[in-house]
C-alpha cells in the first residue's frame, strides 16, 4: 500500500533494524512518546524490552487500530501540527523513528521533540550512502531497500544525509549527545557518511 | 432464526435500597429502586464486570430484546452481545437505568414517599441528581452484585462522562474507562441548548410546574420541541442534507406551514415519537445533570489536578463530525490523563453522523472497541 504524503505512519515498508539500537539508548522504566508510531511496535519492543511507559503518535486509521491490537498507548494526531497536547518536558524521550524525512515541518517536529522530550531520538535513511550517490552519478533517483520508493510515489520528502542533519542541530538548537550509523544490522564506524544506510541521533536542547 | 451475535431475550431486574443516598445537592433520597439488566455471566472471581452507563434519553435496556416486544431491541445492541465488540461470552455486562429515570428507577413520576398524599408522585419535588450521585448509586447496584471492581466503565456523551466520574470518585473500582463522545464539561453553547430544551418544557401550559402528573396531562408540545432542538444537535449539517437535503414531501412548494419539508416531517415526527415516552421531568434532570458536569470546577478549574484521583486505564473516543461533543472537547481529557500518567489511548474516528456517531454500527469505530477490549484482562 503507498502512504500518500500526509500520511507519515509507516513511509518505510522495510524491516526495521533499529529498534535494538533505540532500545540502546532508553534507560528502563523511562517515559517515552514515539511520534508517528505506525502499528506500535517499536513502543511494544521497549515496552518489552526495557519496561518503558510509552505512548504512540499517529495519524492513519489502520496504524491506530494495529496499535490497539498491539495493546500500547496511542493517541491520534497529526504531527504537523505539533505537539500542543503534550506538557512541557514530560518525556524522557521523544522518539521519531524513520519518520523525519517524511515530515512537512522537519523544523518545527524537531522544535516540539526538545519542547516535549528531556532528550530526542531520531533515526532516518542515510541520503549520503554510497550506492544512493552512485545511482544519482548515473543520472537516476536512488532506490534501496531504505528508500524503497520511486521519486513520485516517495512520501519521503525531506531526505539528508549525516552531514545535513548535524547542521540542521547545530542550527537548531539541538546539542547531539550520541550517535550510531548502521548498515543492515552492523554498526558502521568508518566513513559512516558513505557507508551507513540509516543514522541514529540521541539529542538534547542545547543549554 | 435467532441472530447468533444477539444476546436474546432479556428481562429487567430491579434492586431496592433502603439506605438514604445524599445527593450533591445536600438533598436526601430515602431509600430508591435501580432497574437494570445483565447479559452474559459473571465469573467466579467477579472481574469480567462491564458497566454501561446511558445517555440522556437512554436506558437500562442495552442489548437484547424483550419477550413480549421483539422490536423493542437494546440501544447499544450492536456493540455488545456474542462476538460483538463487548462481546458478552467473555463479559458480565450491565445497564442501568439512572436515578431520575423515567424507565423503572426512581424518578420524577415515581411515587414519593415523603408526601402526606398516598400515591403522588414526587414531581417537582423530585431533588436534582447529579452525574457523582448517579455514580453513588451506581456503586449501590455494584455492592448488590458483588462486584468489587469493574474491568470497564463504558458510555457515549453523557454516558462517558459517568465512566470518568467512576474513575474519579472510586479509582480502585474501575480497571478502564471508555470514555466515548464525552467532555470534561458543557461548554456555553451546550448548557444554551440544554436551557431553550427546558424553557420548551417548563413554558408548555400542560407543565404545572413538574406536578402535571395530578392534572391527568403530559407536557408534550414542550417534551417534543426540546427532542426537536437535540435531535438537530445530535445529528451533523452533511447527514441531515445527506439523508434529507431540500427533500420536499409532495414535491411541491405549498405556501403553507404544514411539515413540506422532508426533515420537518422527520424531525417533528422523532419529536412525538418520544414525547409520548418519555418524562418531561426526565428530561430536564439529564439536562441539569449534564450542565453541573465539572470534575474540574472543584479544583479550581484544572483538570490535570482533578485526574490526579483516578487509577484506570482510559479509551476516549470522539467523532469528526460531532460539534455538540467535539474531539477538541476529548483531547482535553486526553490532555489532563497524559498529564498523570495515567495509561490512555484516543482515537478520533471519521464519521459524518454528528454526536449520535457513538450510538451507530461503524466498522472502524467496532473494530477499536472490540481490539481494546479485547486486550482487557478479565
Amino acid at each position: 500500500m503507498m502512504t500518500t504524503m500526509t500520511n507519515i505512519a509507516t513511509p518505510l515498508i522495510v524491516p526495521r533494524p533499529d529498534f535494538a539500537a533505540i532500545a540502546a539508548w532508553v534507560k528502563p522504566g523511562a517515559r517515552v512518546l514515539d511520534l508517528g508510531c505506525g502499528d506500535g511496535s517499536l513502543l511494544r519492543y521497549l515496552r518489552d524490552a526495557c519496561d518503558v511507559r510509552g505512548y504512540g503518535v499517529e495519524i492513519d486509521d489502520d496504524n491506530i487500530l494495529a496499535c490497539f491490537k498491539n495493546g500500547v498507548n496511542v493517541i491520534q494526531g497529526d504531527l504537523e501540527s505539533g505537539l500542543s497536547g503534550f506538557e512541557s518536558g514530560s518525556f524522557d524521550y521523544v522518539i521519531l523513528s524513520q519518520t523525519l524525512q517524511a515530515m512537512k515541518h522537519t523544523e518545527g517536529i524537531v522544535k516540539e521533540m526538545l519542547r516535549v522530550g528531556k532528550e530526542g531520538i531520531v533515526s532516518f535513511p542515510n541520503f549520503g550512502y554510497w550506492q544512493n550517490r552512485l545511482q544519482i552519478v548515473f543520472g537516476r533517483m536512488p532506490v534501496s531497500e531504505a528508500l524503497p520508493y520511486q521519486w513520485f510515489d516517495t512520501p519521503n520528502i525531506h531526505l539528508c544525509t549525516l552531514g545535513d542533519f548535524e547542521a540542521f542541530c547545530h542550527q537548531h538548537g539541538a546539542h547531539i549527545l550520541e550517535r550510531r550509523v548502521m548498515s543492515g544490522d552492523r554498526q558502521i564506524t568508518f566513513a559512516p557518511n558513505l557507508l551507513g544506510t540509516l543514522a541514529f541521533y540521541r539529542f538534547e536542547r542545547l543549554k | 432464526m435467532q441472530d447468533p451475535t444477539s444476546v436474546g431475550i432479556v428481562t429487567p431486574k430491579s434492586a431496592r435500597f433502603d439506605a438514604s443516598l445524599r445527593l450533591k445537592s445536600g438533598a436526601v433520597l430515602d431509600g430508591y429502586e435501580l432497574v437494570y439488566e445483565t447479559y452474559g455471566a459473571l465469573n467466579a472471581d467477579k472481574s469480567n464486570a462491564v458497566l454501561i452507563c446511558h445517555a440522556l434519553s437512554g436506558t437500562h435496556h442495552v442489548a437484547g430484546y424483550y419477550a413480549d416486544n421483539e422490536k423493542n431491541i437494546g440501544w447499544w445492541d450492536n456493540m455488545i452481545g456474542p462476538g460483538k465488540p463487548i462481546d458478552t461470552t467473555r463479559f458480565f455486562v450491565i445497564g442501568v437505568n439512572n436515578l431520575g429515570g423515567c424507565h423503572g428507577s426512581t424518578g420524577p413520576a415515581s411515587i414519593n414517599p415523603k408526601t402526606g398524599k398516598p400515591g403522588k408522585p414526587y414531581g417537582a419535588d423530585f431533588p436534582v441528581v447529579t452525574v457523582e450521585d448517579w455514580v453513588q448509586a451506581q456503586v449501590q447496584l455494584a455492592d448488590y452484585l458483588g462486584i468489587k471492581q469493574f474491568a470497564a466503565v463504558a458510555g457515549g456523551s453523557l454516558g462517558g462522562m459517568q465512566a470518568l466520574q467512576w474513575a474519579l470518585d472510586f479509582p480502585d473500582r474501575v480497571r478502564h474507562a471508555l470514555v466515548i463522545a464525552a467532555a470534561a464539561k458543557l461548554t456555553a453553547q451546550n448548557i444554551a441548548f440544554n436551557d431553550v430544551a427546558r424553557q420548551a418544557i417548563m413554558t408548555d401550559p400542560d407543565f404545572h410546574g413538574g406536578d402535571f402528573y395530578s392534572h391527568g396531562v403530559v407536557p408534550k408540545k414542550g417534551l417534543r420541541l426540546a427532542r426537536m432542538l437535540g435531535h438537530i444537535t445530535y445529528l451533523s449539517d452533511d447527514s441531515m442534507a445527506e439523508k434529507f437535503g431540500r427533500d420536499l414531501r409532495s414535491g411541491v412548494h405549498a405556501y403553507n406551514f404544514d411539515a413540506e419539508f422532508e426533515i420537518e416531517s422527520y424531525l417533528r415526527y422523532q419529536g412525538d415519537k418520544f414525547a409520548g415516552r418519555f418524562d418531561a421531568n426526565t428530561y430536564l434532570l439529564m439536562t441539569k445533570a449534564l450542565d453541573y458536569f465539572d470534575p474540574a470546577h472543584a479544583h479550581g478549574g484544572d483538570l490535570s489536578t482533578a485526574f490526579r484521583a483516578a487509577q484506570a486505564d482510559f479509551l476516549v473516543l470522539s467523532f469528526t463530525s460531532d460539534w455538540r461533543f467535539s474531539p477538541e472537547r476529548s483531547r482535553t481529557i486526553v490532555k489532563a490523563l497524559l498529564d498523570n500518567g495515567r495509561d490512555v489511548s484516543y482515537a478520533e474516528i471519521t464519521s459524518s453522523h454528528g454526536h449520535d456517531s457513538f450510538l451507530m454500527e461503524d466498522r472502524h469505530y467496532h473494530d477499536l472497541v472490540r481490539a481494546y477490549m479485547d486486550n482487557l484482562a478479565t
